[in-house]
């Protein structure tokens, strides 16, 4: 077994990649939400002055990486890669977005996960002397989502009470070998994982068994307590999955509930809000990992934590033929001192 | 992988922890709103009838104002929040009709007139019309027979 490789699914880090900085800029639903000061920018309108929704994606994108590279005091030429995806067909957010960035560029899917993805391509990268630094980054909007998947915005529909809200936004991260921390410590990639769900308005349900999945794993691979981690966080839940995953968990011999939230749960107030079961999209654990959970960990308020971005692989095509939804959940710990 | 479940057991599973519409509150909401918009129609009939249009006059015009109507409250950012509110109760009325061709016009403006607007307007609609028009058909070809 190659000598990183610590059980099935899990890596070990051991040459310290730190996150040197993030960004997060929001819309205004979530600049609304309990998170709101934790973002860099909250958008004012979707549109943010462009003529369509996908152009204003890709503008969200490209100012939240600029951003990035001015809070870490970065120039481009010192980027050795951008690892970038999002939720729109051939991923054209990013690849807008990043065109004129002149930086060598991976886009990536996986759906909602895809901050973790390339988090954990780009920690691959540096720890295997590839890269001093990489950017990961992910974005998703509302009303390009809705467009792309759903109905029509002034279409008068109700939607069901498991059915979650896309965020509008995108975070950023800055991995580097010089950093000193928060650093990541294991990576724990996912199966995909397919319960029989078809219900594309009920995502949390979906992805819960392929977070169970990877958490499980991930304690199992690394031989940790539970109570190693001050927060473990999952990306897109959302309430109904939340509860699932929580559940599911208890069931399997892990009890994570008393350190245990979702970043879909977070963002919004979902009563509030009128979010349903909560937030979605791969905006959604991006800005809550680049906003409060690395702002906590700078602070001194969380000290170890698993962040585990979650997916729904389904595309509208595989829906309309009746395919129930593939999920994917991929961990990433993160911590603020390297223990040994 | 970590599961004790078969699929089928796991979407049981699901289906209980998720929450259920309130069908009672929903009901009621589209009730009152479906009941209102029918209101708005008949007050236009009258109104038009008082004016001396024959019924059949009537009943096109008062078609025509409501799909107005329809589609200036869609282009208002309007419908979708009656819609969020009342469900069924404005879907149903041909109000809702104009609100699903117009609603997909303007979310496809941005890929332009003929390829955006031009052909993604029926895109939710085209299914009620296809299948309207084949079943008014069929019956017409019936009602023919029925009658030679």
């Amino acid at each position: 077994m190659a000598s990183k490789r610590i059980g099935k699914q899990t890596v070990k880090i051991e040459s310290p990649v730190s996150i040197a900085a993030t960004a997060a800029i929001a819309g205004p639903k979530e600049g609304d939400g309990p998170l709101r000061l934790y973002f860099d920018m909250i958008i004012e309108d979707e549109m943010w002055g462009e003529k369509s929704w996908e152009k204003a994606e890709s503008k969200i994108v490209k100012e939240t990486f600029s951003r990035l590279l001015s809070k870490a005091d970065k120039t481009t030429g010192e980027i050795d890669y951008v690892i970038a995806g999002d939720l729109l067909n051939q991923c054209i957010a990013a690849n807008f977005g990043l065109r004129d960035s002149e930086i060598p560029f991976f886009g990536v899917f996986g759906a909602c996960s895809t901050i973790a993805e390339s988090m954990q391509l780009g920690t691959m990268l540096i720890d295997g002397g590839y890269a001093d630094n990489v950017v990961a980054l992910t974005s998703s909007h509302f009303c390009s989502a809705e467009k792309q998947f759903r109905f029509p915005l002034e279409l008068g529909t109700q939607r069901p009470p498991t059915s979650q809200w896309t965020v509008t936004g995108s975070g950023a991260v800055l991995l580097t070998n010089q950093g000193s921390g928060p650093y990541i410590t294991y990576l724990t990639t996912g199966k995909i994982v397919d319960m029989g769900i078809k219900d594309a308005n009920n995502m949390g349900a979906a992805m819960a068994p392929a977070a169970v999945d990877t958490i499980a794993t991930h304690f199992k691979d690394t031989g940790l307590p539970i109570d190693y981690y001050d927060l473990i966080v999952t990306g897109d839940l959302g309430l109904v999955g939340k509860t699932i995953c929580a559940d599911l968990l208890k069931r399997h011999g892990f009890d994570i509930s008393d350190r245990y939230n979702d970043c879909g749960v977070m963002i919004f107030d979902c009563k509030r809000q009128d979010v349903h079961s909560g937030g979605s999209g791969c905006a959604c654990s991006a800005t809550v990992f680049a906003g409060f959970i690395y702002q906590e960990m700078m602070k001194g308020n969380l000290n170890r934590v698993l962040f585990v971005p979650t997916g729904a692989l389904m595309s509208t095509t595989s829906t309309q033929q009746g395919e129930s939804i593939p999920a994917i959940a991929h961990a990433v710990s993160v911590e603020r001192d390297l223990s040994s | 992988m970590y599961n004790i479940m078969t699929k089928k057991e796991y979407e049981k599973y699901a289906e209980k922890i998720a929450p259920k519409s309130n069908i009672v509150r929903n009901t009621a909401r589209a009730f009152v709103v479906g009941g209102l918009i029918c209101v708005v129609g008949q007050i236009i009939t009258n109104f038009l009838k008082s004016k001396g249009y024959d019924m059949d006059d009537t009943s096109n015009l008062t078609a025509l104002i409501m799909i107005l109507i329809g589609i200036i409250f869609t282009g208002l950012n309007v419908y979708d929040e009656l819609g969020r509110f009342a469900g069924a109760g404005s879907i149903v009325p041909i109000t809702g009709f104009a609100n699903s061709i117009v609603s997909p016009a303007m979310e496809f403006k941005s890929e332009g007139f003929i390829m955006g607007v031009g052909a993604k307007m029926f895109v939710i609609a085209g299914p009620v019309l296809v299948y309207g028009i084949s079943a008014s058909v069929v019956i017409g070809i019936i009602y023919y027979l029925l009658n030679f």
